[in-house]
Parts: C-alpha cells; sequence; structure tokens
C-alpha cells in the first residue's frame, strides 16, 4: 500500500469533488441553494462522453459538458430567482431531471467503448520535488493542474475584487445590494450558471479523466451530494474546500487499496515496524462497511462545520435559501 | 410588484407581462386545474426529449397507459407497484409539513426491509409460526428499523443544526452498503445475490391466495400492503387534522419562530417526526419485502420508491388521501417504464412534472397578466 | 456660480461657467449640472405621482415639491404614502402615472442607480448594509471603481477623510455588525454623500436614536445643508417636524392634505389635524384605579442577549393586577429580551421572575402560557402567527392544549372554528371566513387576531410589546381601549412602547430602561404630565438614573 499512490489518485479524484465544491460555493455565496448538482455532474459527464465519442475530440466534451450542465442550472435559476420557488424542492427535482435526461440521452453510450481522453502529463520540474513531487504533479490529468490554478483563483475573486465584493452582499443581504444599483437577479442568475457549469466540469472530469467512461448513474456515485455537504465543512471557502475535496479523493482510494495486499506493512526508510495480516483481504465482505465510509464521512464532515457555524456565530451567507422580493417588509 | 426582472428585450414588445401579487386566496378549482396543467406540459415536454433520443413519444405514452391500465391484470400490477410508493409518499408528506426535507425515505424503506427480514432470516420466529404472529412482529419490526433510521438525521438536525438533506441522503447509500453485506456475507443462498425466500408463512397475503373463493382474483398479486397503505393514510390525515400533534406539525412547519413562541418544543418535534417519517417508510419496505419480493434482494429494494415518493408527496401537496391517487399514477409509470426504451424516460418524465409543479405554484402566488403597452397613461 | 463641494477631498474637473456641461469627479462619477441659478426655483418637482400595490391606492395623484438648501418634512401617519412617495423618487418603484423634474428636466427613473446618478440618496429606515463586510466595503459597493481589484486601505483613508469633513467619524475598517445603530446611520449618510448626493431623503432617521443622538443628527443635517444639500425629512412625529423642517408637507391615506407649509407659521394641533382629519385626543379616557396585588415581580434579572452580550443587567420592577405598566427606552436597550424571559423564550443568568408568589424564571414558554401570561409580540408576521395557516389555526394557538379545542391527543375542529367565529364578531376582525391564510390579512386585522387571541384567554399578565406600531390611528385606539379594557378587568400589563404619548396616556406608572437597566420609575398621572417630565423621561431613556437627575435639580 504505497501512501504517494493513495495520495497521488487522491488529489485526481479529489479534482471532481473540488469543481463541483467551488461552484456551489459560487452558487450559495450569491444566496442561491443548488441542490442538482449531482443532477448537473451526471449530465455533464453523459454529455462529455457522448460528444467525445462523436466526434474525437475530448475538448468539444468538456465544452458541450459545460454547457449542458449550465444550461440545466438556468432552469433552477428561473424556478428560483423569477417565480420565487422554495429553492430546495427545486433543487432537488432538478437533480431528478438532470438524472433521468442522462440516462434517456446516455442510452446505449455503455457499450460505446474507450474514447479519446483528456490529456495527462507531468510537469518538468515541479515533478521532482521530493515527497510532493509525485503527488501533485507526476502524470496527472490536465484536469487536476486546472483545479491548482482555480483555487486562488476563486479565493482571490471572491475575497479581494469588486465582482466579489458584490457576490458576497448579494448573499448576505441582498436588498442593500438592490438599493446600490446591483442587479440580484441577473447575478443570482450568473452565479446559479458557474456552478452548474462547473459541476458539469466536474461530471466531464469523471467520464474524460478520472473513471472514464458511462455508467449511467454509478459514474457520480453520490459525488455531487458529498459535494454540497463539503461545502458546509468549507465554510463556504475555497481554500477549505480543496483541503476537503482531496482528503476526500485520498479517502475513496484508501478504501479501494486497503482490500488488496495480504499483508499490511508499515516501513520506515527500509525498517519494517509493523506487520499484520489484511483483514480486509481475508474478509472480503468487510468491504461493503469500507463503502459506507465516504458517506458516514461526509455526515462527520457536516457536524464538524455545522458546530463550527454555531460556535463562531458564522456560517452561511445570510440570505441563502431566500428569494429576493424587492420591497418585502423585513429583510 | 409590477415588473418582473424582466430584461430590457421585453421592453420592446408591445404587449407587457403584468405580475402581482394576490390579495386573496385563488379560487377553489384554481390548484387542482394548475397541477393538471403542469402534468400536461410535463407530458409534452417529456414527448420532446423522447423524440431527440429516437424514439417515438406518443406510441410510449399509450404504450404505458396500456401497460398499466389496460386489464385487470396489469391493473393489479399497477398496485403492486404503487403501494410502496403510498407509504414513501406518506412519510415525505409528514417531514415536509414540517419543513424536514426527508431524503433519506429510500434509505428508510430498505432498513424497514431489512428489520421484516432479518425477523425470518436470523431468524426471530420459526418459519412454522403462524402468519398471525409472523406478520405483526414483522411489522413491527420494519418501523422500529426505519423509525431508527429516521431518527438519527432527525437527532442531528435537531442537536447540531446538521443540514438533514445530505445526511439522510448519505444514509441511503450506507442502507444499501448494510443490506449487501448480509446479503452476500450472512444469507446468502447459494452464492447468489439474494437471501433465501421467506417462508410462506412470511407472505403478506394476496389477492389471488383467495383465488380458490374468488376464481376472478386468480393471478392477482396486490398483496395487504395496499391496506396497510390506505390505513397509513387515513392515520395520517387525522393525525395532521385532527390532532394536538398535527397541529403542532403544521405550525412549526410554517413559522418556526411563532412555534416557539407558543411554546412548543421544536427540538424534540424535529426527532420525533423523523421517527414518524422513518417509520412510515419503513412499513413500505416491509411490505415490499414480505408482500412482493419475498427476499431480502438489493436490486427490488433500492428501486427509487424513496425519491419517488417525494415528488408523489410534493404532487399531492402533501395531504394524505391525495397520494393515494398520485401513488397509483406513478405506479403506472414504473410498471410501464419497464419495457420502455430507452430505460431512463419514467425517470426523467418524474423530473419533468416536477419541475413543471414547482414552477407552477407561482401561478398560485401572483397573477399573472397582458397588458397593452399604451394603456399606462 | 454655484460652490461645489469637492467630493472625497479630490479635486473635481472644472468647466468654465456659463453653459453647463457634464462634469465629473476624477474617479469618473457623472454629475447632473444645475442649470438654474435662483434659490427659490424647485431642485425637485413632482407632480401627479399615482403609485398602486395590489389592493391599495399608495400615492394617489400626489405633487411635492423641494427647494434648495431646505429641510422639508413629509409627515403622515403609518401607512400614508410617505414611504412610498420617496422610494419612487429614490427610483425604487416606478409611478404608474405622474413625473419627476429634477432641476426643471424631466427625469424617468428606472433603478436606484439613475436616482443616485441625479445626486438623489436615500437613507432608509432599515439600513441597507451587509453587516458583514466593512463601512468601506458598504460605501463602495455598487459603483463601478474600483474596477476589477479593490485594494481597501487606499479608500478606507479617503472614507474616513469624508467622515471628518462632514463631522461624521466612523471606523471605516470596523464591521457593520460591530457598530451602534448610531454609527450604521453615520455611514448611510457617508455612502450617499461619497456618491455626490446632493439631495438627502432621510426615512424617519429618528426611530433608532436616543435623544441626544438625535440632536447630533439635527446638528448634522443643519450643516449639510449650510453646504447646498437639500433635504427631505419623513416623519410621523409633530414635534420633531415642527423642531427640524423648514417646510412640511402632510399625507393622509396617500393624498396631499397640505402641500409646502411653512413650519413657522403653523402649529402641532394644525399639523395633527391635516394628518389625521380630525380633532385628535392626545388624552385617553383612562378611569382612576386602585391596583390590587402584585402579579409580576422580577428581582435582579441578568441575562444575555443572543449575541453573548449582557442585556439586561440587574433588572427589577413589579406589576399589580389592575394597572399599567409602561416600560420606555429607546429600541435595544434590553426590552425585547425583558419580555424574552418574562414569557420564558429566553434563560435568565441569575434573578427570580415570580408569577403571583410562583417563581416561573427559566420555565418554558408553554408553562408561562399555562399560567396566565399572555404575549403580544414586537413582530406580528415574523413571530405572531402563523401566514399560510388559516385564522382559526392562529387564534386557538395558545388554547388548543385545553378543552373544549383540545381533548386529550384529539383537535376537535368545530370546537376551534365556533371559538374562531366567536372572536371574529367580538373583536370585529375583517376576513371573509375564519379559513383564510393569515398572510392575507392587513396589519391592523392582524394585530387584532393576536389580540383577540391573547386577550381571551383571560390573562393575569399581559406583556403588550409595541401593540400599535404600524397601525393607522383607528386601529390604534381600538387596542388602546382593549388594553384598557383588561385593566378595569383586573389584568396586570407591561406595555413596552417606543411612543412616549402611547406610554404616558396609558400607563399609571413608567420604568425607564437604558442599557439593560432600569433608570428609575415614575408616577405618570395622565392628567398632568408636563414638560419636564418629558425632559426628565428624555434624560433616563440617555442614561441617566433619576437620583442623579432628582439631585441636580433638587426637585421632588
Amino acid at each position: 500500500m504505497d501512501f504517494t499512490i493513495i495520495l497521488q489518485a487522491g488529489v485526481a479524484s479529489g479534482t471532481v469533488l473540488l469543481f463541483a465544491t467551488l461552484g456551489e460555493i459560487l452558487t450559495e455565496r450569491s444566496g442561491v441553494l443548488n441542490l442538482g448538482v449531482e443532477g448537473m455532474m451526471l449530465i455533464g459527464a453523459m454529455f462529455a462522453f457522448k460528444v467525445t465519442n462523436a466526434s474525437g475530440n475530448p475538448w468539444l466534451g468538456v465544452l458541450a459538458a459545460i454547457l449542458m450542465a449550465g444550461l440545466l442550472s438556468q432552469i433552477h435559476a428561473f424556478i428560483t430567482v423569477t417565480l420565487q420557488a422554495d429553492q430546495v424542492v427545486s433543487g432537488l427535482s432538478l437533480t431528478f431531471l438532470g438524472t433521468g435526461i442522462s440516462l434517456v440521452l446516455g442510452e446505449g453510450l455503455s457499450k460505446a467503448g474507450t474514447v479519446a481522453l483528456l490529456p495527462a502529463f507531468s510537469f518538468p520540474l515541479l515533478s521532482q520535488i521530493p515527497i510532493l513531487g509525485p503527488i501533485f504533479f507526476t502524470e496527472q490529468s490536465i484536469m487536476v493542474y486546472l483545479g491548482y490554478v482555480l483555487i486562488p483563483l476563486a479565493w482571490f475573486y471572491i475575497n479581494r475584487t469588486r465582482p466579489g465584493m458584490h457576490l458576497r452582499a448579494v448573499g448576505e443581504y441582498p436588498a442593500a445590494a438592490d438599493a446600490l444599483g446591483i442587479n440580484v437577479f441577473r447575478l443570482r442568475y450568473f452565479y446559479v450558471f458557474v456552478g452548474g457549469a462547473l459541476a458539469g466540469l466536474a461530471g466531464a472530469t469523471i467520464s474524460l479523466a478520472i473513471s472514464p467512461g458511462w455508467f449511467s448513474e454509478l459514474t457520480t456515485a453520490g459525488m455531487g451530494w458529498i459535494a454540497v455537504g463539503l461545502v458546509i465543512f468549507a465554510q463556504w471557502d475555497p481554500l477549505r474546500a480543496a483541503f476537503g475535496s482531496y482528503a476526500f479523493g485520498a479517502l475513496r482510494r484508501l478504501i479501494l487499496d486497503i482490500q488488496g495486499p495480504t499483508v499490511f506493512v508499515g516501513a520506515i526508510g527500509g525498517f519494517k515496524f509493523l506487520e499484520m495480516r489484511n483483514p480486509f483481504y481475508y474478509n472480503p465482505y468487510w468491504g461493503f462497511f469500507l463503502q459506507m465510509l465516504p458517506y458516514a464521512f461526509t455526515i462527520i464532515v457536516l457536524v464538524i462545520g455545522s458546530r463550527e457555524a454555531m460556535r463562531k456565530r458564522l456560517g452561511a451567507p445570510a440570505a441563502l435559501g431566500n428569494p429576493y422580493i424587492r420591497g418585502a417588509r423585513g429583510l | 410588484m409590477s415588473q418582473s426582472a424582466a430584461s430590457p428585450f421585453f421592453k420592446r414588445l408591445p404587449f407587457a407581462l403584468r405580475i402581482e401579487a394576490r390579495v386573496e386566496e385563488p379560487p377553489g378549482w384554481y390548484p387542482l386545474t394548475i397541477s393538471l396543467g403542469a402534468i400536461l406540459l410535463a407530458l409534452i415536454l417529456g414527448g420532446i426529449v423522447i423524440a431527440l433520443a429516437g424514439g417515438d413519444p406518443i406510441r410510449s405514452y399509450l404504450h404505458i397507459a396500456n401497460a398499466s391500465f389496460g386489464n385487470v391484470g396489469v391493473f393489479s400490477d399497477t398496485l403492486v407497484k404503487a403501494t410502496p410508493l403510498i407509504m414513501t409518499g406518506l412519510a415525505c408528506s409528514v417531514a415536509f409539513r414540517m419543513k424536514l426535507w426527508n431524503i433519506g425515505a429510500e434509505g428508510q424503506f430498505i432498513m424497514g426491509a431489512f428489520g421484516a427480514s432479518a425477523v425470518v432470516l436470523a431468524p426471530l420466529l420459526p418459519a412454522e409460526t403462524s402468519p398471525w404472529v409472523f406478520i405483526p412482529v414483522m411489522l413491527l419490526a420494519g418501523m422500529v428499523a426505519g423509525a431508527l433510521w429516521g431518527f438519527i438525521p432527525g437527532f442531528l438536525k435537531a442537536t447540531l443544526r446538521v443540514n438533514e438533506i445530505i445526511s439522510s441522503l448519505m444514509l441511503n447509500y450506507i442502507a444499501v452498503a448494510w443490506i449487501n453485506f448480509w446479503i452476500f456475507a450472512v444469507w446468502t443462498e447459494g452464492g447468489f445475490q439474494m437471501s433465501p425466500q421467506f417462508p410462506k408463512n412470511a407472505w403478506l397475503p394476496r389477492l389471488t391466495d383467495l383465488a380458490a373463493r374468488f376464481p376472478f382474483f386468480a393471478g392477482l398479486t396486490t398483496h395487504l400492503g395496499l391496506l396497510f397503505g390506505i390505513l397509513l393514510a387515513v392515520l395520517v390525515w387525522f393525525v395532521l387534522y385532527r390532532s394536538r400533534w398535527g397541529y403542532e406539525i403544521r405550525l412549526i412547519g410554517d413559522n418556526p419562530q411563532a412555534a416557539r413562541y407558543a411554546g412548543l418544543n421544536i427540538t424534540a418535534n424535529t426527532i420525533l417526526v423523523m421517527m414518524f417519517s422513518g417509520a412510515l417508510a419503513g412499513i413500505g419496505g416491509m411490505s415490499e419485502v414480505t408482500g412482493m419480493v419475498h427476499r431480502l434482494q438489493t436490486a427490488p429494494l433500492a428501486a427509487g420508491y424513496g425519491f419517488t415518493g417525494i415528488i408523489v408527496a410534493w404532487l399531492a401537496k402533501l395531504n394524505p388521501l391525495a397520494v393515494m391517487p398520485v401513488s397509483i399514477l406513478f405506479g403506472a409509470l414504473i410498471l410501464a417504464g419497464r419495457e420502455i426504451q430507452p430505460s431512463g424516460i419514467p425517470k426523467m418524465i418524474q423530473g419533468i412534472i416536477l419541475v413543471c409543479l414547482i414552477a407552477s405554484d407561482f401561478l398560485m402566488r401572483y397573477r399573472v397578466y397582458l397588458v397593452r403597452k399604451n394603456q399606462e397613461a | 456660480m454655484t460652490t461645489d463641494t469637492p467630493r472625497n477631498n479630490l479635486p473635481v474637473a472644472e468647466q468654465p461657467s456659463g453653459k453647463p456641461e457634464a462634469r465629473r469627479t476624477v474617479l469618473g462619477e457623472r454629475l447632473v449640472e444645475e442649470p438654474l441659478q435662483s434659490a427659490d426655483l424647485p431642485v425637485i418637482e413632482m407632480r401627479g405621482i399615482v403609485k398602486r400595490f395590489p389592493g391599495v391606492l399608495a400615492n394617489d395623484h400626489v405633487d411635492f415639491d423641494l427647494r434648495r438648501g431646505e429641510i422639508h418634512a413629509l409627515l403622515g401617519e403609518n401607512g400614508a404614502g410617505k414611504s412610498t412617495l420617496m422610494n419612487v423618487l429614490a427610483g425604487m418603484y416606478q409611478p404608474e402615472a405622474g413625473e419627476i423634474l429634477i432641476r426643471g428636466q424631466k427625469v424617468n427613473f428606472t433603478s436606484p442607480r439613475d436616482a443616485i446618478r441625479a445626486g438623489i440618496g436615500m437613507v432608509h429606515q432599515h439600513f441597507m448594509l451587509v453587516p458583514s463586510q466593512t463601512v468601506t466595503e458598504n460605501i463602495l459597493l455598487g459603483l463601478d471603481t474600483p474596477r476589477f481589484v479593490v485594494k481597501l486601505s487606499q479608500y478606507d483613508r479617503v472614507v474616513a477623510d469624508l467622515g471628518e469633513q462632514y463631522g461624521l467619524k466612523v471606523d471605516p475598517r470596523a464591521k457593520i455588525w460591530q457598530l451602534s445603530v448610531g454609527e450604521q446611520q453615520r455611514v448611510e449618510i457617508l455612502k450617499m454623500l461619497y456618491r455626490g448626493a446632493e439631495i438627502l431623503i432621510m426615512d424617519e432617521p429618528t426611530a433608532v436614536l436616543a435623544p441626544t443622538e438625535i440632536e447630533g443628527l439635527i446638528k448634522t443635517l443643519r450643516a449639510m445643508v449650510a453646504r447646498g444639500k437639500s433635504i427631505i425629512f419623513i416623519s410621523h412625529k409633530l414635534q420633531e417636524v415642527m423642531a427640524v423642517a423648514d417646510r412640511v408637507t402632510v399625507l393622509r391615506k396617500g393624498r396631499v392634505t397640505a402641500a409646502g407649509l411653512e413650519t413657522s407659521q403653523t402649529t402641532r394641533q394644525d399639523l395633527a389635524r391635516l394628518m389625521v382629519g380630525r380633532e385628535v385626543l392626545f388624552r385617553l379616557d383612562k378611569k382612576p384605579r386602585q391596583p390590587g396585588e402584585v402579579v409580576l415581580s422580577i428581582e435582579d434579572v441578568h441575562a444575555e442577549n443572543d449575541k453573548g452580550l449582557p442585556a439586561l443587567r440587574g433588572v427589577s420592577l413589579h406589576v399589580r393586577s389592575g394597572e399599567i405598566v409602561g416600560l420606555a427606552g429607546v429600541a435595544g436597550n434590553g426590552q425585547r429580551e425583558l419580555a424574552q424571559v418574562i414569557t420564558g423564550l429566553r434563560k435568565v443568568k441569575s434573578g427570580r421572575i415570580c408569577l403571583n408568589g410562583t417563581d416561573i424564571h427559566n420555565c418554558d414558554a408553554h408553562i408561562s402560557i399555562r399560567e396566565g401570561v399572555s404575549h403580544i409580540p414586537e413582530d406580528r408576521t415574523h413571530v405572531g402567527t402563523a401566514p399560510n395557516l388559516s385564522v382559526t389555526d392562529n387564534v386557538i394557538m395558545k388554547s388548543y392544549r385545553k378543552p373544549p379545542i383540545g381533548r386529550g391527543v384529539i383537535l376537535d375542529m368545530s370546537a376551534a372554528t365556533r371559538f374562531a367565529n366567536e372572536l371574529k364578531e367580538a373583536y370585529d376582525i375583517i376576513v371573509p371566513t375564519v379559513e383564510t391564510p393569515a398572510r392575507l390579512l392587513s396589519g391592523g386585522n392582524l394585530q387584532r387576531v393576536i389580540l383577540a387571541r391573547e386577550i381571551s384567554g383571560r390573562p393575569v399578565l399581559m406583556v403588550a410589546m409595541q401593540p400599535t406600531r404600524g397601525l393607522d390611528v383607528g386601529a390604534i385606539e381600538g387596542v388602546h381601549r382593549l388594553l384598557l379594557a383588561q385593566r378595569e378587568a383586573g389584568a396586570a400589563i407591561l406595555l413596552v412602547s417606543e411612543e412616549l404619548e402611547e406610554l404616558l396616556s396609558l400607563s399609571d406608572r413608567l420604568y425607564v430602561i437604558y442599557e439593560g437597566q432600569m433608570m428609575g420609575e415614575l408616577q405618570t398621572d395622565a392628567a398632568n404630565v408636563s414638560q419636564d417630565q418629558f425632559e426628565i423621561i428624555g434624560l433616563m431613556m440617555t442614561g441617566t438614573p433619576l437620583e442623579h437627575i432628582r439631585k441636580q435639580t433638587g426637585a421632588s
């Protein structure tokens, strides 16, 4: 069980969660809760695979994924921002819709065989850095490197730019933003789109890079929901989101790998300090409990996030979940 | 508001959309008409997607109607499919009434099936036990297992303010892994992915069991679970509208601050309602496993009844009595959907219906009408 | 030539005199130039404004004009249409009819941004500030500069300078939630000044200020006027209007009853009549009564507010049966927390709360309800009623646990409906049926529902928080009558209100609370409330305990 490999794979699959989480952070920061992430990820994964299969060019697939998932998100935006309906139910219904449409239009894709995938490579100098190099910069998909760039970009955008300031205002106290001429509705539509597009990107990352192929609903295995939970753990901050995403990615890989070796060996510099039979190898049915781990961990992560929010009296953007009605008395 | 969040494009049209908040309740026929209109729209949109995927929408819809209501036999099958939906629909209605978003009805359903199965497979009761004992014990086990699975997210929400949507959803996945373990590792039947079949005494009676007396019933698999569903629907209606607890549930759901001001304990009620909701879904699981599947097997139990229950509840506008006809409608969809290509169609239609329904709620709160531009003096 | 105040201390691009052209500040803000020089021509003219909301005609062909350099008050009671009119002027609403002229030129505002660009800035009653962001961030919100990257420190300095200039001191780096209400108001004003507002609309600015802060505000307003700004001052308080404004326009039920009166040439009585339409009785018909036993006794109670800060610091008071005890104080000094600890909605850290001898401190709300405490909450829509439930459901909120409505686990809905109909008759609740959802009721009707519910329980103690806020005069009179009737019937009533007039006319005794402590207790014989008493109460409301005042004046 090579921890370097586990972390390396963890960063890769964590990138999927990262995109979805960052997208949802931006959406929720504007005050809209989007529970349709899972559906949008599936749409993204399916369209990426389908378009790549048809055209041979994975980048077209990525583009299709982003656009179609973003389009789906606009339904949610219309229902919640313009029609002011309940954001929770609307998001759920979009998960159904996204899942359903991706199943219908993705019919037969699982028999499509292999398609052209997104390029993966090692960064020339950076992959030589001891310890960090092999994990972060060696043989990673281009999407992973994109993720590295998005993290500081997202942080900077939210906290140090004017549009970021407007974003935060719209999510905290939309009436104030409205009174100063900021178009609350337009911004919310925009950030819902961004969130949906990033969810689509996450889906494309799955089907064209991390776990290539289309496996109907199993493609995402609930990662869209884990992303929504991670947003709470991340306290709506991109840096914490990155930590959480990569940690989860590593956990998923660990669960796979831990069932492999017949013996656990712990060694440092050649000195063996631990050698024991691998219970998970000899009792393969325990694997089911391992399967539960990511989901149980999500609950734990939620608890941590909620307790922190309660303690620091911080938490969600104040207007999250509430439609903005101009002229409503009170908030 | 006399203006919508419309873009400048609309200003160039000769007509304008006037949107006004309603000051009175819309007329009584409104809600039903709007809902029906939403469903109609959904069917049309679904048809478009089917056409895009290369299918024939009209033929698909006719096929669905025929395959579910065409004759007594298929109607009985539709009722069988509707039975678990009634109970998950009730589970979601109760929870949603208090604005508790129980997305975990799926997991609670599965655990209910597990609880009932454990009675048979552990075994807690020998196979020769009379059905008069078996069924109530399995019912109780299913209820308790479901209630427990509902307790967890309820407790987390009440004490730690953990978002119940995600926690209950995660428990769905955990429930599937849980029964997989028992099916593969403990109660496996000769290496196949299912448990041994339940003894006949542990089956819920079906119409076809009465074929000796009523030849008409031969082959009809509608089972006692349907009766459970109907009784539960009436019970839930009674609880919500004629009991003190139901009043508290509705008050908390409508305005938690007012509820606190009226002296209600929101923490306790959160936990109790989630347990009640879980118990209802658990009974659904018990009914499905002992009435239809007759063994512990993942695929027929983790078939999305919990998720469809959400849509059923919403379409029924959280009214327990309306859950029944709506469940039959969706039962038809599920049944017919088995044979339809592509197989994702029923799910997609469900999604479109829900989206249209939610969008149509808007018309309940706002009046929309066209005015000629130059009428603005 | 107008002397222009440089905005932000940054040089203004100057144009030669004569033809007015677009002038810009260094930051690029475009200013609308004034073509007219005469001080008498109106800076703003609103003609024939009509604004409708579903079910109500808020502005009915209203005319309004504002001269340069004046403070013009817009007077009217709650619901008269003042805020609506100003929201139209500030670009938040579009009128159905009418026109607006700024310096003689017709304008059409489609959003607040247009109005701000025309030099009109509105300071709302409920501040439009984002609590989690800093002062500077709030001031910069919505502007086109800085373009992309925000260097806050640079703007902090600019904001600080602007504040110095106008005497509005505030720390630019503080987050809004850390500021006091008065400081937040200063931020709101600075926000508008930064954008080059020449015309300021202040919507009920004194509602949340203590008397000394009010003086500060008035000084600031006069200073701004001296620099050539024009101010519109919305209020429903006659004394303020007479004290502050040069001219006043009175609105009643959406119509103008008096336009642009010189305040020097009118009296409070005239204004009151124009506001209400009939002789307003400033004194109510209160019979003298001997109060009975002590019903509520609060001793040395300490409690915290939602933020964990001390809200009640050793509060003691008592209320006897058959008397109305008033609690005066500027909003936010502990009144809400006091009502909550009495009704069981908040825990105390120490102290005793005794109801007819039984200690009920830290008991849950349902216990206090059971013991006969009724509570009229401040917020009738968000706390006092459930909007989507029927009137019946709302009216049984406190009595559903007992027969005839609550029988064991069952709820007898027919008994409940009968009860609701009885209350509908008795309290004159105007509603099609008792099945109507509460959200469709007007403010006055909603308050009647709440009063019906609370009074029908025959309470021993009533805690009434701002019971007449937002109601029209007819409804207010109705509430007062009901309170007095309860007093006759022997209930003990604790009345918390921000309207000193109301407190003085209804109460038998008056406490004043400031920052969680009692400043003193006064006997208020309604027949002779002197000017002295007003001043004494005002001093207490701003933190001077009664003993100090008495020591200083040497009076009894």
